[in-house]
């Protein structure tokens, strides 16, 4: 069981990762990653979302009926994320109106509900808390890792403090919407390209 | 920030200049699962023109004249995928019942739609706005058309590719990132068309 945790941990973080592997959710990624700030915030909304709702979904699996799954699904992903959305409203105004409809947006994830269907509906609620738990920080490490250079490259400034001197000229590009292409594009490339051993990426679409 | 626009000027920025692909990177999953063939993708962008011009319609009705009176507006989230989702339930019984040749050209995309982010991002782009109902209708028609041009241009590029050498790397998903960016860049130069 031990053994097993672990295995389902990593695999999410590695080979399995939702996002560069299996390219999930990308709407997000390229959505939230041009300020490092709104990243981190998607990133806990998702990894409460994700590992509570693969949970729930994992508790309720032998009462779900198969044929509408989905929607039964999709109506508890939305619950979390009301949770989500309401907290963050109330703490956090401005980075609320910023995100705008991303936030709402998780509900249609593709990385949350594609952890439910595949992992949760036949995995025990256990399992199914890390598994939900670790493709979440999978997703975030990921994201924080463009969002980083984006706003780097875009504003000169990492966490909104100015890092680049004043001979650094903003490549206004990367926080537009091109920019967040190439970056995932780059991304992907080079993790797939040096990192991973090309003959085990079959998971790739 | 579009309340003030005319019709025809909503019509045309959510198509060119604020494409709902290629600038809030909505419905990226389908679009880079389905755009391998120009024949798919042309159904699945017809069946989001319909879906999402129908749900904008009627999530607009809820919204306003349901939840906003019974002081319900934070289970938008739940009621507004419930609605996208009954309503691709329907649509797809009734095409199965009345045309085969529709539901055999339809069928297989509506249900893929219940779970694509474009169809919600509307729904909620259009609240955060502010739109009354002509121009969310308007709105939603709109995207949808827009969605569908990315993904056909796409899909013609895709196919063309398909003979060149792609990096190792860089094949599948990486490449279709980067025509996709070259595409934004290209939606980019719409930006001065409509103030």
């Amino acid at each position: 069981m031990r053994g097993k945790t672990k295995k389902v941990f990593l695999e999410n973080l590695g080979r399995g990762n939702p996002v560069f592997i299996q390219i999930l959710g990308i709407c997000s990624t390229l959505a939230v990653t041009n300020v490092l700030k709104n990243t981190v915030i998607m990133c806990c909304g998702l990894v409460f979302t994700t590992t509570l709702s693969n949970f729930t979904v994992s508790l309720l699996r032998r009462w779900i009926p198969s044929r509408i799954r989905m929607m039964v699904e999709v109506l508890i992903i939305a619950c979390y994320v009301i949770i989500v959305d309401i907290a963050i409203k109330a703490t956090l105004p401005d980075i609320s109106r910023q995100l705008g409809p991303y936030v709402g947006l998780i509900i249609t994830n593709c990385i949350v509900m594609g952890r439910t269907e595949a992992f949760a509906l036949s995995n025990p609620p256990g399992l199914s808390l890390v598994d939900g738990f670790s493709s979440g920080l999978g997703y975030s490490y990921v994201l924080l890792i463009i969002a980083f250079f984006r706003e780097l490259l875009g504003s000169g400034s990492v966490w909104g403090v100015r890092m680049l001197g004043n001979w650094w000229v903003n490549w206004s590009i990367m926080v537009m919407a091109p920019g967040a292409f190439f970056m995932l594009a780059v991304f992907i490339w080079i993790v797939k390209g040096s990192i991973l051993k090309p003959d085990q990426d079959k998971k790739g679409t | 920030m579009n309340t003030n626009m005319g019709i025809f000027a909503i019509f045309f920025s959510a198509i060119f200049t604020q494409n709902i692909l290629l600038t809030y990177y909505l419905g990226m999953c389908s679009f880079l699962a389905i755009s391998r063939q120009v024949k798919a993708s042309l159904g699945l962008g017809a069946a989001v023109i319909f879906v999402m011009t129908c749900t904008s319609a009627l999530n607009w009705l809820v919204y306003y004249y349901i939840l906003v009176p019974l002081d319900l507006v934070y289970l938008r989230f739940i009621v507004f995928i419930v609605v996208i989702a009954a309503f691709v339930q329907i649509v797809e019984m009734i095409i199965e019942r009345v045309s085969d040749a529709l539901y055999a050209a339809l069928g297989i995309f509506l249900p893929l739609i219940t779970v694509n982010c474009a169809i919600l991002g509307a729904c909620l782009f259009m609240i955060i706005r502010g739109q009354n109902f002509l121009q969310s209708v308007v709105y939603g028609c709109g995207s949808g058309v827009g969605w569908m041009v990315a993904i056909l241009a796409m899909a013609g590029i895709r196919q063309k590719m398909s003979k060149s050498r792609v990096p190792k790397g860089l094949e599948g998903a990486g490449i279709a990132l980067v025509i996709a960016g070259i595409m934004a860049l290209a939606f980019m130069g719409f930006s001065g068309v409509i103030k």
